[in-house]
This record gives C-alpha cells, sequence and structure tokens, in this order.
C-alpha cells in the first residue's frame, strides 16, 4: 500500500465512521475511494472477466440511456421553481477543484475576459463590462446536485444563445466545452441544452455581484444539467463537433447529466 | 402436477425480485451522497426523524455515487420490462381478477388473521391467494407505480417536471420514492418469510411451475409459520373408495 492508499483508507474510514456527507467535497473522496476499491478488487480477487463483462454491460445500457434521454429532452420546456421555495443564499454549497478557491488576479493574468469560439463564424472576446451591456435576464433556478440535494438561487447574467446569436456556431457545432481557470476544470454539453433558454452565463446571484466562492466573475447555470456540469470560474465557451468530456464525466459521472 | 404459475409470470418474477434488489441497494447508496430530504437553505423534513443519517455502507450496491447511479439507471430497465411482462400477461389472460378488491374481503382478511392468531384452527378455505396476499401483492403492485413515477420525477425533474410537479416538487418526489421502496422492502421481507416458513412448495412453483394444489397448498395442510409443513396425505384412491372428505384432510399435528 502506498502512502496515497493509506491516506485514502484513512479518509474513507472517517467518512464512514463520520458519517455525514459533507457537500460536493464528498465526491473528490467516493472518487478516491472507487479508484482504490475498483484497484484492489481487480488485483485481488476479482481478477476475472465477471466484473468487467459487469462493467462493460452498465456502460452500454448508459448510453443507451444517453439516447433516451436526448430524445426526451425539450429545448421549449422550461423549469419554473414554485415561490414557496426560498433561496439557499449562504447555505447554497460552494466548491471549487483547485486546492485554494480560484481568484482572478488582473495584476498578474491580465485583463479577465471571456471567449466564444471554436466552430463559430464570429469569435468573441468580451470584457466583464461588454458582458454587463448585453441584454441580462435574472431567473430563479433549481440547483439539481448529482448527489440529491436541490437549492434555489436566482441568477442573473446573460443567456448562451444570446451569445451563440452574436457568434455563430456552425451547423456542424454539436457540443460546447465550458472551460475555466479553475485548475483545468471544463465539462462539455450537448449544444441542444446549452441553448435552453435557461441556460445562462451568471454574472449575479440572489441581487448582488457573483461572489469569488459561486465562480466569479462568471459561470456557468442552467438547470437543464446536474450541478457537476455547470463549470464555475469561466474562461471559454468552445463549440465543437464532437464533444469533449468533462472533469467529472472523464471520472465516472454521466457525461449527459441531464434533468 | 398441475401448473401454478404460467413461464410469462414466473419470469417476471425472478427478474423484478433481482431488479429490485439491485434497485433499493444502489439506491441506498445514492441516497447516501445527500442522505436528507430538505432543500438547503429549508428547515429539517418533517416526515424524516433521521435526517442526515446515512443507512448502513453493507446495504448498499455500487461502491460510490457516480457506479451506484450506472447500477440503478440499468437495472430500471430489468424492473420496467418485468413490470410490462405482468401487468401485460396479467390483463391479457383476466389474472387481474385475481387482485381486484370485492365485497366479503374484509370478511376473508378478518377470517385470515384469526387463523394465525390461533383464534381459529382451521386455515380458510380462500383459492389460489387468500385475502391477505392478495392485499398484500396489491400494496406492493400499488408502491411499485409510486416508485417508478417518482423515480421519473426525480430523473427528469425538467424533462418530465409535469410529474415531479404531481409528486409535490423535487424534495417530497424523492421521499415518495424512498417510502415506496421502504414499502416494497418491507413487504418482500414479509413475501420471503412466509415462502420458507409456511409454503416452501411455492418456491418450486415460482420455478418450474409445479404445484399440487390438493397436497401442497397452505390450506391443504392447514400450515401456519413453521407448522404443517409436510405435504397433505391424501387417502389412497381405491376403486369404489368414497372421495375424500374434508375431515381426513383436517387432522392438525401442531403438537409436532
Amino acid at each position: 500500500m502506498t502512502p496515497r492508499d493509506r491516506r485514502i483508507l484513512a479518509r474513507v474510514r472517517e467518512l464512514l465512521d463520520g458519517g455525514r456527507a459533507r457537500g460536493v467535497l464528498d465526491r473528490r473522496d467516493f472518487l478516491r475511494l472507487s479508484t482504490l476499491g475498483v484497484g484492489t478488487a481487480v488485483l485481488s480477487a476479482c481478477n476475472s472477466a465477471g466484473p468487467e463483462r459487469v462493467q462493460s454491460l452498465l456502460t452500454g445500457v448508459g448510453r443507451f440511456n444517453e439516447r433516451v434521454e436526448r430524445w426526451l429532452f425539450d429545448r421549449e420546456r422550461l423549469d419554473p421553481v414554485s415561490p414557496q421555495l426560498r433561496a439557499a443564499g449562504s447555505r447554497f454549497p460552494a466548491y471549487h477543484v483547485a486546492d485554494q478557491t480560484p481568484v482572478w488576479d488582473a495584476s498578474t493574468m491580465g485583463e479577465w475576459r471571456l471567449r466564444v469560439e471554436g466552430a463559430v463564424r464570429a469569435p468573441l472576446s468580451l470584457s466583464l463590462a461588454e458582458l454587463r451591456a448585453l441584454p441580462v435576464v435574472t431567473q430563479r433556478h433549481h440547483h439539481y446536485c448529482v448527489e440529491g440535494w436541490t437549492a434555489v438561487a436566482a441568477f442573473g447574467g446573460v443567456a448562451l444563445s444570446t451569445l451563440a446569436r452574436m457568434a455563430q456556431p456552425t451547423s456542424d457545432a454539436g457540443y460546447v466545452d465550458f472551460q475555466s481557470f479553475d485548475d483545468g476544470y471544463h465539462e462539455s454539453w450537448d449544444t441542444d441544452s446549452a441553448l435552453h433558454p435557461q441556460t445562462l452565463i451568471v454574472l449575479a446571484k440572489d441581487g448582488g455581484p457573483l461572489h469569488v466562492d459561486y465562480g466569479a466573475p462568471a459561470r456557468l447555470h442552467g438547470p437543464v444539467k446536474l450541478g457537476y456540469k455547470n463549470t464555475k470560474y469561466l474562461t471559454r465557451i468552445v463549440f465543437i463537433p464532437e464533444r469533449n468530456g468533462g472533469y467529472w464525466s472523464d471520472r465516472g459521472y454521466e457525461w449527459y447529466g441531464g434533468t | 402436477m398441475a401448473r401454478r404459475h404460467h413461464p410469462v409470470i414466473r419470469l417476471a418474477h425472478w427478474l423484478s425480485a433481482l431488479g429490485l434488489l439491485l434497485m433499493a441497494s444502489s439506491g441506498l447508496r445514492i441516497f447516501n451522497a445527500a442522505p436528507h430530504f430538505a432543500p438547503k437553505g429549508e428547515p429539517p423534513f418533517r416526515w424524516w426523524p433521521w435526517e442526515g443519517t446515512p443507512v448502513p455502507a453493507w446495504l448498499t450496491l455500487g461502491g460510490w455515487l457516480g457506479g451506484a447511479r450506472h447500477w440503478h439507471f440499468a437495472a430500471m430497465w430489468m424492473v420496467i420490462v418485468a413490470g410490462v411482462l405482468w401487468l401485460g400477461w396479467a390483463f391479457l389472460h383476466g389474472e387481474w381478477r385475481d387482485f381486484t378488491p370485492r365485497r366479503g374481503d374484509a370478511r376473508d382478511v378478518i377470517a385470515m388473521l384469526r387463523y394465525y392468531l390461533r383464534l381459529a384452527m382451521q386455515h380458510p378455505r380462500q383459492g389460489k391467494h387468500n385475502a391477505l396476499q392478495k392485499y398484500a401483492y396489491l400494496t406492493m403492485l400499488a408502491a411499485a407505480v409510486v416508485a417508478v413515477l417518482s423515480g421519473l420525477a426525480i430523473w427528469k425533474p425538467v424533462t418530465l417536471g409535469w410529474l415531479t410537479d404531481l409528486m409535490g416538487g423535487y424534495a417530497l418526489a424523492r421521499w415518495w420514492h424512498f417510502l415506496a421502496m421502504l414499502v416494497l422492502m418491507a413487504l418482500t421481507a414479509v413475501h420471503v418469510f412466509m415462502v420458507f416458513s409456511t409454503d416452501p412448495y411455492a418456491l418450486r412453483a415460482m420455478t418450474t411451475g409445479g404445484y399440487d394444489a390438493e397436497r401442497f397448498s397452505p390450506e391443504a395442510r392447514n400450515a401456519r409459520p413453521f407448522v404443517n409443513l409436510r405435504p397433505a396425505m391424501l387417502p389412497l384412491a381405491a376403486a369404489g373408495a368414497p372421495p375424500p372428505s374434508p375431515s381426513t384432510m383436517e387432522t392438525p399435528d401442531d403438537a409436532a
């Protein structure tokens, strides 16, 4: 056992003993647990074709499910939030994958700009002020976390469909990759979901400017995708002809992650 | 030997048994990722006293949240296929009539309860399924319908938003899903207990189909849990012998 495995085991024990889910950070621990668990299982007892065959069966059914989900998806169907549900406010969980909260430091990194590029006819590079000058909408959204909890927030920002109208994606741009300055975090979406009217480039939350904990200067948020698909600390929006995985999608969660 | 269950019913039974087991165990692993029902920023959920308490890991399947989701969304097709098979068969062949509530059911339920509580010594004769069984299976069917609808509501809360609304919102839909699972698992446990303690011949009836109701049925054996497990004795069918009277089959050997 390497020191890393020992560290993971200690964390696993702590999790099993402590027993409380601590927001999204847990996912990383579960991930470590899974790499350890799968590795150990393959190396020791279950070196037969059995479990692998089950895994490939599960992957196959997953692909089939994605086809069903994309067939069910309706870009016109909105997700209204009941007025009885309160905004989570500061109880809205915050996380990032970098060790420290990613902060855009203009003195070393230059001016922050959001680029819209790839398979587009008119690539964009927008400063925060230029983004704010575009038509800004405010919508109350459900945030559906893959873990099963939900939270409500009022997000203000520019609809991605607005940016797409400006950038004019080509007809082969079936996917969009949302990239960040959070340690390489990105997630790619199908363009159909990205152009849903509630898919926003968020600049404000609950009436105030977007806080660094929640992905400032700009983040992606749309209720049509699970929380992990919504990239924070945005830098680039790249239209692409093929999907490009994503941070959590590459670590075993469903790539589609639709709601 | 008479055939108790048609092959389609047997296939649907074992498919749903395995499917439900996979669904419940992987579902509990998904639940453990956020073992509470209240949305963030809302007060604790009123109808679940153990908010924040995960279920023991040994009850769960999948290893981690993503793995459990893959199991859950694969096993759901097993349950759907089993449900379509069973419902289709029951309607095409009229077996749904066995499960429609009727006047007199309350009387039959009371008769069965009196028998199990030893207030009556003779097993009531109520046919293939007694009234307690009938309502247990009906409850499982209703819970399965709730589980499927609430499951769809939390799988696709936007695309199938009308279903989520019908359930009272996402948090309540999750609660209905959990509650339906609890009901299904509880009645499954009772069902398995009754098979092994009272009608082990049902195991063969549900695998190869064979079942001789005259010798093996709980009413022929006058069986309660752990009582009268051996086949009922039938008189030798001698030529000219009178047909067996009910009294020959009603020799309770409770003391044995």
